[in-house]
């Protein structure tokens, strides 16, 4: 596994937990209520959980297992990394506009963030989902 | 593809299944008002814990890098009981849920967060277990 996927599973993993920890505090409250406060949490909840977790975890993995170039190359690192900085800064922005109820604009900010590192992960991606060709031997 | 895989690939199946059953169920409440509104945080929690998630645990636990030789998917008793409290707490919250949001503050509450520790418990387990496989070749 490369560098860059463990890094970016292991950040998946950590927001699994995280995101884990939210819901379960907050089923017990709606259980046996004990600190109303923690409803503030939802909105983290769910961004955390969806795309620190499910979203992060797919695109560490089709780093990883995705047909590579000729030579091995696995593309534009750089652009991977773009890809997963956007997407934490964007993630961290909207959950915590969320659970803080803070000023609407940077709610799209954090989407904005979170919209780039699609497209950068869509333009890296696009150029190793293909068919592989086949050789026969003695062809090219 | 190892027996532990299959069980959380497999379970993963029946619970989409049961997610729409019970999505369908939850959108008949304008027609049959005896059908709780607590089944809608129950058919997305289905959806989303019992589908997609617990099929992304089995996959990695398929496809991550091997742990070693000896014990390729470390310590698999972590992951049988990550299972386990995965599919007890959401099935428990499935239906001491709807009971609760009926009789508040009775034992289905108190099931509700047995529920929220066991799932809890399942998520720890999980992230120890697959971040010791979590590593650069």
């Amino acid at each position: 596994m490369p560098r860059l996927s463990v890094w970016t599973v292991r950040f998946s993993l950590i927001y699994l937990f995280l995101g884990f920890t939210f819901g379960a505090l907050m089923l017990a409250q709606k259980g046996v209520p004990f600190a109303p406060w923690v409803w503030s949490l939802f909105p983290a909840h769910i961004d955390i959980l969806l795309f620190g977790f499910v979203i992060q975890f797919a695109m560490g993995i089709a780093f990883w297992i995705l047909p590579r170039y000729s030579g091995g190359s696995r593309g534009n690192e750089t652009s991977f990394y773009i890809t997963i900085g956007l997407l934490n800064l964007g993630i961290w922005i909207a959950a915590l506009v969320g659970s803080f109820n803070l000023a609407g604009d940077w709610l799209a900010v954090g989407n904005t963030f979170k919209g780039i590192a699609a497209l950068f992960f869509a333009v890296h991606a696009w150029g190793r989902i293909r068919h592989r060709q086949l050789t026969k031997p003695g062809e090219r | 593809m190892p027996a532990i895989v299959r069980w959380y690939l497999r379970t993963a199946l029946v619970m989409f299944v049961l997610a729409l059953t019970v999505g369908v169920v939850q959108n008949l409440n304008g027609t049959l008002p005896f059908i709780s509104a607590a089944l809608t945080p129950v058919y997305f929690h289905l959806l989303m814990v019992g589908w997609v998630t617990q099929f992304i645990m089995g996959v990695a636990i398929w496809m991550l890098p091997k742990y070693s030789m000896q014990k390729p998917r470390a310590n698999e008793s972590l992951s049988w009981a990550a299972f386990i409290l995965l599919n007890g707490g959401l099935l428990l919250r499935a239906v001491s849920e709807p009971l609760n949001y009926g009789s508040p503050g009775m034992i289905w509450g108190w099931l509700l967060v047995f529920s929220a520790f066991l799932q809890w418990m399942a998520g720890l387990f999980f992230v120890i277990n697959s971040w010791r496989r979590v590593k650069a070749r």
